[in-house]
Formats: structure tokens, sequence, C-alpha cells
């Protein structure tokens, strides 16, 4: 049983092969790919698998405290060469193996054409609490 | 009574007046009253559902109008509750017939049904994770909720977790007990988890696994309720106040529950007496020893590398070398541990830690610090990252100060 994070980006991902960007998809490959992450999400609540699902908005801002009695320091928008987070699954799953199944999975949602648009998912581990049986 | 499927039962442990709802009474019938229904013919699933219906009521209703017969209470409403049920479900209607024709009371079940439930839950068609929220359910008749926040996910992912669990065993029979180390797998999973939310897991599962012992005869059984209680007992020795992790070299052994331990050692000597050693059997006595040394210094270091020969001869798990190296690095000095950790694969989680360790014992801190830091950043526990990371900061500094 572990938790692992499944991070969809916007930028900074290897690119896959035969890219097509969403916004020259037809408005119903669109659909089908929205679809289809409802599905998956749907689908693996059904599995008992979900936690969480986040979409994150493209624009942020870095924040930095800025002394005592002063306001927050900002920058930013990004660099345009910036890895940029679209959002990001949690699933709860019994091994390794079944996390990266559920990512490749998710990786064959539709886009032009209806075809597996195979983006590069992250997946990342979620630290766990410390057993208790530790010798 | 509603035969409309029921809202999420609450927790049971809910704040409420005088007089209180003995919990663990409740909770310990669970599974006879469970067993009841199914050797009267109810299948698991709705037996189930309609046992964790009861007990919701009885949370109701006990307080004003305490059951002269608790047991025999759950039974009857329980039993209502899944005749309603089936009533309204047409599509059950020929499982309806055949409850139907099923006389009223069954005989009193013996014991040996709810241990059935023990297997049934941790039926190896299960996965793991699905085998501990079922047995947790219908075993320790804690509601989805709690298992949820104990989990960390959803309810709603908890719920179709148990349910899609019932339906794959609903096809098994309850007709013989399955492999006992099936069960013990699932109990210790749920005591290795720790604990978080209102239900602490490790207690729990040290309660059905003294409730298994006292339903069967094997020393595994005991085995595995000795390991619990030894490492349980030493719970308010391995964290500090704020949270960190105290290794056990560094614990404040007069926090130790030393009536846990003596619980878990006499245990233990009455398994091993049988003379049928396994993999919890040796892995408790190796707990009983660190239990035993009054210092840390005091160590039976020798005798704990020999039950790490005994486990390591019991399994293949990697894990039991990695700890036999370090234990050979207590006994017969670092280098040697280090010598035992050589041989042992990279990628093992901990052996950079390990090493790390037995560096610094060896005097060698530059290389300790390094090491400790690299296996900061390979520990999957935030805890241990940053008692790692702590250890690497505080070679460094030493390093700094030195030179």
């Amino acid at each position: 049983m572990a938790k692992y994070l499944m991070l969809k980006h916007y930028r900074g991902a290897p690119v896959p092969e035969g890219f097509v960007p969403m916004d020259r998809w037809t408005p119903e490959e669109v659909g089908a790919h929205i679809q289809y992450m409802r599905d998956f999400a749907a689908k693996l609540e059904q599995t008992g698998e979900f936690v969480d699902a986040q979409g994150l908005a493209p624009e942020g801002t870095w924040v930095q405290y800025g002394g005592e009695g002063k306001p927050p320091v900002t920058d930013g928008p990004f660099a345009e060469t910036k890895d940029l987070i679209a959002g990001w699954m949690i699933v709860d799953v019994d091994s390794h193996q079944r996390a990266l199944e559920l990512a490749a999975e998710l990786s064959a949602a539709p886009g032009a054409g209806g075809v597996p648009i195979r983006e590069w998912l992250e997946l990342r581990p979620i630290m766990s609490e410390p057993p208790t049986v530790t010798e | 009574m509603s035969s409309a499927p029921l809202p999420p039962v609450p927790p049971l442990p809910s704040v409420r007046p005088v007089p209180p709802v003995d919990e663990a009474l409740l909770r310990a019938l669970t599974p006879e009253v469970l067993a009841v229904l199914v050797r009267r013919g109810a299948d698991f699933a709705a037996a189930e559902d309609a046992v964790q219906e009861a007990l919701l009521e009885a949370v109701r209703r006990w307080p004003d109008e305490p059951p002269r017969d608790p047991k025999g209470w759950l039974v009857t409403v329980a039993w209502r509750r899944f005749l309603d049920a089936a009533r309204a479900d047409t599509a059950r209607r020929r499982r309806e017939d055949a409850v139907e024709e099923e006389p009223g009371p069954g005989p009193v079940p013996d014991r040996d049904d709810s241990l059935r439930l023990y297997f049934l839950c941790a039926h190896p068609s299960l996965t793991p994770s699905s085998a501990v929220a079922l047995t947790l359910r219908a075993v320790g008749g804690l509601t989805t909720r709690q298992i949820a926040a104990a989990y960390l996910v959803p309810e709603a992912t908890m719920a179709q977790r148990i349910s899609r669990a019932k339906r794959t065993v609903s096809g098994v029979r309850l007709d013989r007990p399955g492999d006992v180390a099936t069960v013990l797998r699932v109990l210790y999973l749920v005591f290795n988890e720790g604990y978080s939310g209102d239900v602490d897991l490790a207690a729990e599962a040290i309660r059905l696994t003294r409730q298994l012992a006292a339903r069967t005869d094997h020393p595994e059984v005991s085995g595995l309720l000795a390991l619990m209680l030894l490492h349980h007992a030493r719970r308010a020795g391995r964290t500090a106040p704020d949270g960190s992790l105290v290794p056990l070299a560094e614990q404040d052994r007069t926090r130790w529950d030393t009536a846990a331990i003596a619980e878990g050692v006499a245990v233990l000597q009455a398994a091993l007496a049988r003379d049928r050693l396994g993999e919890f059997q040796a892995q408790a006595a190796i707990a009983a020893l660190h239990a035993d040394a009054p210092t840390a210094a005091e160590t039976d270091w020798v005798q704990i590398v020999e039950w790490y020969d005994e486990l390591a001869a019991l399994t293949d798990n990697p894990v039991v070398r990695l700890n036999r190296a370090v234990a050979v690095g207590e006994a017969d000095g670092p280098r040697a541990g280090l010598a035992a950790l050589a041989a042992l694969d990279e990628s093992l989680p901990r052996r950079t830690a390990a090493r790390a360790y037995l560096h610094e014992r060896a005097d060698d801190l530059p290389t300790a610090a390094a090491l400790y830091a690299r296996a900061a950043h390979e520990a999957g526990t935030a805890a241990e990252r940053d008692h790692l990371i702590r250890q690497a900061a505080r070679l460094n500094t030493l390093l700094r100060e030195g030179s």
C-alpha cells in the first residue's frame, strides 16, 4: 500500500513523438480527452485506489518573505523555459508496478485523431509514515 | 425499519453523554455476530452490511436501553436488518426464498465460525490493501470512515475498496479454515502501518491478533502477538516531543512499557517452547533481546546475530540480511559489519543509512557524513529523511569545528 503522485506538466516534460498542441485538436477531440480523464478517475474510485486529482492554473507567482513588518516580495510570472505543473492525480496502490500501469493508462488519453497522446507523466512516490517494526 | 440504503455509518467512539456504550464489547462481538448471520445462510456481503447497521443502532439505543444480552440483541437486530434488505432487493429474490426457508435462530456458533471470518477477510484472492480494509471492518468492527481516515484516503474510495473486497470473496465458502500465515501477514501489515486519524492501528492489530490467538493454536500467532507487544512497548520512546524519530540506542528506556514487555516475553517463551520456530517468533526473539537490555551498551548483540541467522534461514527477505549486517557491526566491530553489508544489493532500502552508521562507528566521519546525506536523499519516509539529514548536519558541524 503506497501512495503515488502522477504529475502532468504544461512544460518541462519530454515532448512525446508526434505531439500536437491541444489548441489544434477538434473540439470533439478535446471533449473526448477530458472525458477519458474523468472516466479514469471514476474507475479508480471504483477500484478503491483514488485519492485526489487537481488541475492547476498555469499562472503562478513566486513569493518570498520580505522581512520584519514588510509585505511579501513577489516575482514572476514564470520564465517561458520553466518547468510548469498542470495538475496531478494521487493514487493509493498495492505496488509500484500498479502505479506504473495506471500512469501509462492515463498517458494513453486520446488526442488529435483519437490516438493516445502518450504524454510523459512524472510518477513520484509519496513519503509514508515510518513502519512500526524497525529492526 | 427503513429498507433504503443507509448513509455511511458514523464512527463508533463518538463523544456521547453517560452512560457510554461499551465500544470494546461491541467491537469484540462484531465477528461473532457476523458469524451467526453467515451460519444462518446470509451471504457474507449482505450480512456484513447488516452487522454494521446493528452496531450503529446499538450506539444509538444502548445508552437508554442497555440490553441484558448484548450479543443476542445484536444478532436479532442484524438479522432483522438483513431480512429487510433481502426482501427489499428484488434482484435478490432467489436468495430471499432460501432465507425464508431457514429456521429462526440457529445453533450457537462455536468459536471456529468467527475464526473462519479471519481467513475469509485475508483470502489470497484479495490484494493486501483490500484484505486489510475488509479485516478491519468485518472482524475489527471499525467503520469505513475510520478506516479511510487511518489510511488517508477519501471515504468513497475506502467504501469501494471494501465492497469490491466483499464481492471478491462472496463466492468463497466459509466451510474450512485457510492458511493462518495469510491472516498473520494481514495483521502484520495493519500493525506496521503505524497510526493516523482517530484509530490506533497498532493497538487494533494487537487486539485482533490477541483475539486470533485465543481462537487458534499456532505458535506463529503467538510469535506475531509477542512481536507486536514488544514493539508497541517501546512506542513512547520512539519519538521525541517534536515528533522526530529516536533511534533505539538513544531511547529513554524508562519510557518503555514494562508490563507489555513482560507479556510479550511470556507469550514468546510459551511459543518457543513448542519448538516450531517461525519468522515471527524469531523476529520477536530479537525484539525481546533489545527490550531486555537495561542500556543500549548492554545489548546482547552476539545472540541477536544468532537470531538473525535463524531468521535468514526462514525467509529470503533481504531486509533481514541488512539488519543482520548492522548487528554484526555491533557484535564484531564496524569493519565486520561493513564487510557483511558489502555483500548486499546496492539498491536495498536503508543500505546507505546502515553504511553511514557503521562508518561513523569506525570513526570515518567524512565518509559517514556524505553517506548520511545520500541516505537522506534516498529515504522513503519524511521522518527518516529528517533523522538522516540531522545526522549529516551533526557530523559536518563536528568536522567544521575540528578543522
